[in-house]
């Protein structure tokens, strides 16, 4: 049988061996956390807590009014020693809450069994799922009570759950799905109920046979959830490529959301989050993160506290081999370099991975020469060859023209390009620089 | 043979006569003035003016819409000659350059990590607040370069730019490609300034440049003149009230303070 997919796409060698099968471990209680105030996509958290407050583990730190926003709570127990600056894995320095343990690690409310999930109302199921300061888990960190809310005129008839995992080396999501297969599953089960949808689908690409088995079996006898095999290919996982492989609908460009289509997707991670938010009212404070690469010792699954330091977890796992070349967070495609270890682990760190210089790809970037590659790569069905030249050149208008906001920044092109161009960083910049003339013209109204 | 040279000299006499008198029917009318100006102006269509070119500089000029110094790019013997034609008088202005604003040559302002991207000022920005340890540092990849006119500006083996005072006409365009900020103009005659637009507090610019401006103040405190002024950790000093007499110079733990004063 085929099996599903979209048009497009790179097979990247995928170097999930390094962490593949490994159990989630705990790590022992980091000292000292930094938490930082923009977690989300959206408008970013002010603090609620001053220098010198002390804490408990699950109270909020941070909020904010508005309505694409989530609340930020504290990791662990202790004192707040400062409310500052502090490296952020954007690269950008952004205010964090620095709290110093106590080593205690009370709850400010003890996560408790509460009343079934499943019997109440979507309002009070949404208002819980905000409260916990649920974001996507995959790595874009968009407020989950929000991406559950849409408008309505917007007719959601299929609720997807990703398990896709497409990234190399990352296999967070997939140890999740081994561990914690009921759970994701209720997880879904609450969203369905939240959203009044009667189908639910779970993606995952079929590199996985075991997350699959286990998946098909936790949901034997679910007749409105379906585990659907996707073929290996990279961005499989992108919402609008894996729409179109489970429903084979397309997702108009930009604003078109996939809520246009009828579907929302939600990730595996986020899911479990759910559950654990409306079932026992446990707020977003640990996450699962992948630890890998051939840079470091031994490449671990581990559930993390939120704000945890980078160099404090590459120190337990047995710290740095031989030359690292890059630290990420995130994937290879489309994590983000570091430049420092001392930046803190937040709710849309899916991995931290440490390159080694041999993994590293080199090459000093030259001249398009057209072979056009890119354009049989793009998922989206670009031309990234032209979008890059235009940005480069500052042609914004030209950029917009052939369609600058529906790329997606997988990457695809750059892994394919034979003259290592930079494409993402153009169409980035382009994107940056648009958005920026937009935003003048308008103050200028 | 005759037949063609008859046809041809006949269609070529006809179409001739008719061009004639199209372009006495269809003639645009250009005041010579603007023609004038237009010789005078350096035609580099800098934009420092506001105007689209150095033509619509020039027809705004006879119209009587601006004054001939405000051409930033022309030199006052242009100017002057600008105003004979329009029969105007014009006071002259002083002639600025562009000023680089900083000295974190890369040797002195350490690099925050190895950047590998596109050699664009305005690109390498977006990763991190740049590649290097301060914030407010000059990149070096040249958006200046690439935005002046007149080939005023070269970057060099240090990693920042220099600008040629022979070349540079103060048009300004490469501040508005600068996204750091760090281009100024200053008046050529009074070339005093403090070379750092850092706004961090001095520990920080400390740990970041060997040659970044601490905002320790003494130079504020030390002008007799009092011309020096402190702005976010910045000090700025005032070409009208500077003498140059280098008191802040000479004070300035980092001795970096530049004051160069044309008698």
């Amino acid at each position: 049988m085929k099996l599903k997919t979209f048009l497009g796409g790179i097979h990247p060698p995928s170097h999930k061996n390094l962490s593949a099968g490994k159990k989630i471990e705990e790590p022992p209680l980091p000292k000292t956390v930094c938490i930082p105030l923009a977690q989300h996509i959206g408008a970013p958290c002010e603090a609620r807590v001053e220098k010198g407050q002390k804490v408990k583990k699950g109270e909020v730190i941070a909020d904010s009014q508005a309505f694409v926003s989530a609340p930020i709570h504290a990791s662990i127990s202790g004192t707040v020693t400062a409310v500052q600056d502090y490296p952020h894995p954007s690269g950008k320095k952004i205010k964090a809450v620095i709290i110093e343990s106590d080593e205690k690690d009370e709850w400010f409310r003890e996560p408790k069994n509460g009343q079934d999930p499943l019997q109440l109302s979507s309002e009070e199921l949404k208002k819980k799922i905000r409260e916990a300061g649920i974001v996507g888990l995959g790595g874009a960190a968009f407020p989950t009570h929000v991406k559950l809310s849409p408008p309505k005129e917007k007719n959601i008839d299929a609720i997807i759950l990703n398990g896709v995992e497409c990234e190399p080396y990352l296999t967070a999501d997939h140890q999740l799905m081994l561990e914690k297969t009921e759970a994701i599953v209720k997880g879904l089960q609450i969203i369905l109920r939240i959203m009044g949808v009667q189908k639910g689908y779970i993606g995952i690409e079929v590199n996985k046979p075991d997350a699959l088995k286990a998946m098909k079996k936790a949901t034997k006898g679910l007749s409105n959830i379906e585990v659907v095999g996707l073929k290996v290919k990279y961005p499989q996982g992108a919402e609008k490529q894996l729409i179109k492989a489970i429903l084979g609908r397309e997702v108009p460009p930009p604003p078109g959301l996939p809520m246009d289509v009828g579907a929302v997707i939600q990730n595996v991670g986020t899911a479990y989050a759910i559950y654990e938010a409306v079932t026992f009212g446990k707020p977003l404070i640990e996450r699962i993160v992948t630890v890998t690469g051939r840079g470091i010792k031994e490449p671990k699954n581990l559930r993390l506290r939120i704000g945890t330091l980078f160099s404090e977890i590459i120190n337990y796992c047995g710290g740095i081999q031989g030359e690292a070349g890059k630290v990420l967070m995130g994937g290879p495609m489309m994590g983000l370099a570091q430049y420092t270890a001392q930046v803190p682990i937040i709710k849309g760190t899916s991995g931290i991975l440490v390159l080694s210089k041999e993994e590293l790809a080199s090459g000093e970037s030259k001249h398009c020469i057209n072979c056009g590659m890119c354009v049989r790569a793009c998922p989206m069905h670009l031309i990234p060859s032209s979008l890059g030249t235009y940005c480069e050149k500052d042609l914004f208008e030209e950029a917009e023209a052939a369609h600058i906001f529906n790329c997606i920044e997988c990457g695809s092109c750059v892994f394919v390009c034979p003259a290592n161009r930079h494409l993402v960083q153009m169409v980035k910049y382009g994107k940056s620089a648009i958005l920026a003339a937009k935003k003048q013209q308008q103050q200028k109204k | 043979m005759i037949a063609a040279v008859v046809s041809l000299g006949g269609l070529a006499f006809v179409l001739a006569i008719g061009l004639g008198i199209a372009s006495k029917i269809f003639a645009v009318e250009i005041d010579p003035k603007v023609a004038a100006i237009n010789e005078i102006l350096p035609g580099a269509n800098c934009g420092g003016c506001g105007y689209a070119g150095c033509s619509a500089f020039a027809e705004a000029l006879v119209a009587g819409e601006i004054n001939p110094s405000e051409c930033k790019a022309s030199g006052s013997e242009a100017i002057e000659e600008m105003s004979r034609i329009l029969g105007v008088s014009v006071e002259q202005k002083e002639k600025t350059i562009a000023t680089i604003f900083c000295q974190g040559a890369t040797d002195k302002c350490k690099p925050k990590y190895q950047y590998e991207g596109i050699e664009d000022c305005k690109a390498a920005l977006l990763l991190g607040d740049g590649y290097k340890a301060c914030p407010y540092s000059c990149l070096g990849f040249g958006s200046c370069v690439k935005a002046c006119p007149f080939k005023a500006i070269k970057i060099e083996p240090t990693g920042l730019p220099s600008i040629d005072e022979n070349r540079c006409t103060g048009c300004g365009s490469c501040i508005s490609q600068c996204p750091q900020g760090v281009i100024k103009l200053v008046p050529i005659s009074k070339l005093c300034y403090i070379p750092c637009s850092s706004k961090d507090k001095g520990k920080a610019v400390r740990q970041a440049c060997d040659v970044g401006c601490l905002a320790c103040g003494l130079c504020v405190k030390k002008c007799p003149e009092q011309a020096i002024t402190m702005e976010n950790n910045c000090p700025v000093i005032d070409p009208e009230k500077c003498t140059g007499c280098g008191t802040c110079a000479e004070k300035c733990p980092r001795k970096i303070i530049r004051i160069q004063i044309q008698k």
